[in-house]
């Protein structure tokens, strides 16, 4: 398992990131730059740690809103793209609005569902409409992929819809079901940051984008650069995650979670 | 479906298991796929439908086991056993093993059980007794990408004998195995099929594995099909390799083979 090929792997971007860090240290402390103008990492690190119950605090926060937005987004998009497979007509009727939804900048809607909803929950809907559409069409997808053999074979014993749907289409969906979820994932912290910073100071929200517009506003760069990083890590870790999820789910019968040689 | 109640008595009083009378099919885009067709298969009879591809044995294959309709004309199959949970008058074994990727062997033979909710303890019986008939007792937890070719097409066999069914159909099973590996499917079909005491209607283009199985061949032609010559294989049971390397085996092969000439040659000019 551990090739020279898969340490050099982990090994390059790890020795790049190091570089990156120092060349940016060094940078600011031969130029003497202004921590307002741009901090050093160290500045960064210290900040990180100095604001830590403040940033731990908000980073909860919308930790728990793009949870809350990621599973509405996988609930709907799931249940959308199952009523879409046995409905056509319903199919027809809503799939275009569901685009119109996806194609609209969400950062041009959320403004609008601020007016009209509380910010718990406005957030919660920026989330879910950027991350929904994913789910609904990779599950569509997988819904359709299904083999017409084994759809005979149902047929050949006489089996229900729910059964066929149970037995069949929703284990044959799966590898795609999770692949659009990977993608709801990131896509759900990032609505519901969009949320946090369209809320803007206006709201009373604290998560962690409303942090960093707030310390936008008061100057305090190397607090931006903190909530930012914490902010990235979570999109990091939430990718993970799920991949993590979805290798172990298939790994004993599907090929994405197959080694070459097996 | 396309059975009646009717001529399932004549059936039975003929010793029939399928009856097709001026079947034909034509699909929706205008093309004539078969007929008319008329075919009678005797009870525990083993036949082949023999052709070129496109010829429309699949297509007879299919409305046989009620996956689609005939446009005219009538199919009837006959309902032997007692109605026992699970148990299903129709087998079905396609060109590919058709087996669910995410269940393992035992699973996947299940299949049928399941979708009729029989008895857990009665299934898992049968599964055993279906695993021993086709030699893969060892394999029950296995998934289907860990097996070969051949072992995933005994799986698909499993699968299709676990109801019990009358009538074993099946679609150019081993056509895409290698030849050893088919050899030795086709004789464990023929000792499955002498136990078990099932009417099989075997599709294939091989001129080889139809005589080799066979009581009788029904060599069609193509667009649309319908029956050209009908050959019955005298050979006794139990055949064997010393069957495949006779002389009377050759002799049958050269008769059959000179029927489905024509269908070929009409096909190339067309």
């Amino acid at each position: 398992m551990k090739s020279p090929q898969n340490v050099i792997r982990i090994l390059l971007p790890l020795v790049v990131l190091a570089a990156g860090i120092a060349i940016w240290e060094f940078v600011v402390r031969v130029n003497d730059i202004q921590p307002y103008v741009l901090p050093g990492p160290v500045a960064v690190f210290t900040t990180l740690i100095g604001d830590w119950p403040v940033l731990s605090q908000s980073l909860a926060v919308t930790l728990v809103t793009t949870l809350e937005g990621f599973i509405a987004a996988a609930i709907g998009g799931v249940v959308l793209a199952l009523l879409f497979n046995q409905s056509k007509w319903l199919e027809y009727s809503l799939f275009p609005y569901a685009v119109i939804l996806q194609v609209t900048p969400v950062i041009a809607i959320a403004p609008l569902l601020l007016i009209y909803l509380q910010q718990e929950t406005a957030v919660i809907v920026c989330a879910w409409i950027v991350a929904f559409f994913p789910v609904l069409s990779n599950t569509t997808l997988g819904l359709n992929s299904v083999d017409r053999n084994l759809e005979g074979l149902f047929q050949l014993y006489g089996a229900t819809r729910l059964q066929t749907l149970r037995f069949l289409k929703l284990p044959a969906a799966l590898p795609f079901i999770l692949g659009g979820l990977r993608i709801a994932g990131g896509l759900s912290l990032i609505g519901a940051v969009v949320a946090e910073i369209a809320a803007g100071t206006a709201g009373a929200g604290s998560g962690l984008a409303f942090r960093i517009a707030e310390s936008g506003y008061r100057l305090n760069i190397p607090r931006m650069f903190a909530a930012l990083l914490l902010l990235s890590v979570a999109g990091i870790v939430i990718y993970a995650l799920l991949a993590l999820i979805s290798h172990l789910v298939l790994r004993r019968w599907h090929e994405s979670a197959l080694g070459k040689e097996s | 479906m396309a059975e009646q109640a009717s001529p399932e008595i004549d059936l039975r009083a003929a010793g029939l298991a399928v009856s097709l009378r001026g079947v034909t099919k034509v699909y929706d885009n205008g093309v004539s796929a078969l007929g008319p067709l008329d075919l009678d298969v005797k009870r525990g009879e083993f036949i082949s439908l023999l052709g070129p591809s496109g010829c429309g044995k699949s297509t007879a294959l299919r409305l046989i086991a009620g996956l689609s309709a005939p446009t005219s004309g009538a199919v009837s199959v006959s309902h032997l056993a007692e109605e026992v949970r699970g148990h299903h008058a129709i087998g079905f074994v396609f060109q590919e093993p058709t087996l669910m990727p995410w269940a393992n062997v035992r699973e996947n033979i299940r299949l049928p059980l399941k979708l009729a909710h029989a008895p857990a303890a009665e299934a898992d019986a049968r599964i055993d007794a279906a695993l021993a008939q086709v030699g893969l007792a060892d394999f029950a937890g296995a998934y289907p990408r860990e097996l070969s070719g051949g072992m995933k097409m005994r799986v698909s066999l499993a699968r299709a004998l676990v109801t019990d069914p009358d009538i074993l159909l099946m679609d150019e099973p081993f056509a895409a195995l290698d030849e050893i590996t088919r050899f030795r499917l086709n004789n464990d079909l023929l000792t499955l099929w002498r136990d078990l005491h099932k009417t099989v209607i075997f599709v294939t283009h091989s001129v080889f594995e139809s005589v080799y199985l066979s009581q009788r061949v029904i060599v069609m032609t193509s667009r649309p099909g319908r029956i050209d010559a009908q050959f019955h294989i005298t050979a006794p049971a139990p055949r064997g390799e010393e069957f495949r390397t006779s002389a009377e085996y050759a002799a049958f092969c050269r008769e059959v083979s000179k029927a489905l000439a024509p269908s070929y040659a009409g096909q190339a000019g067309a």
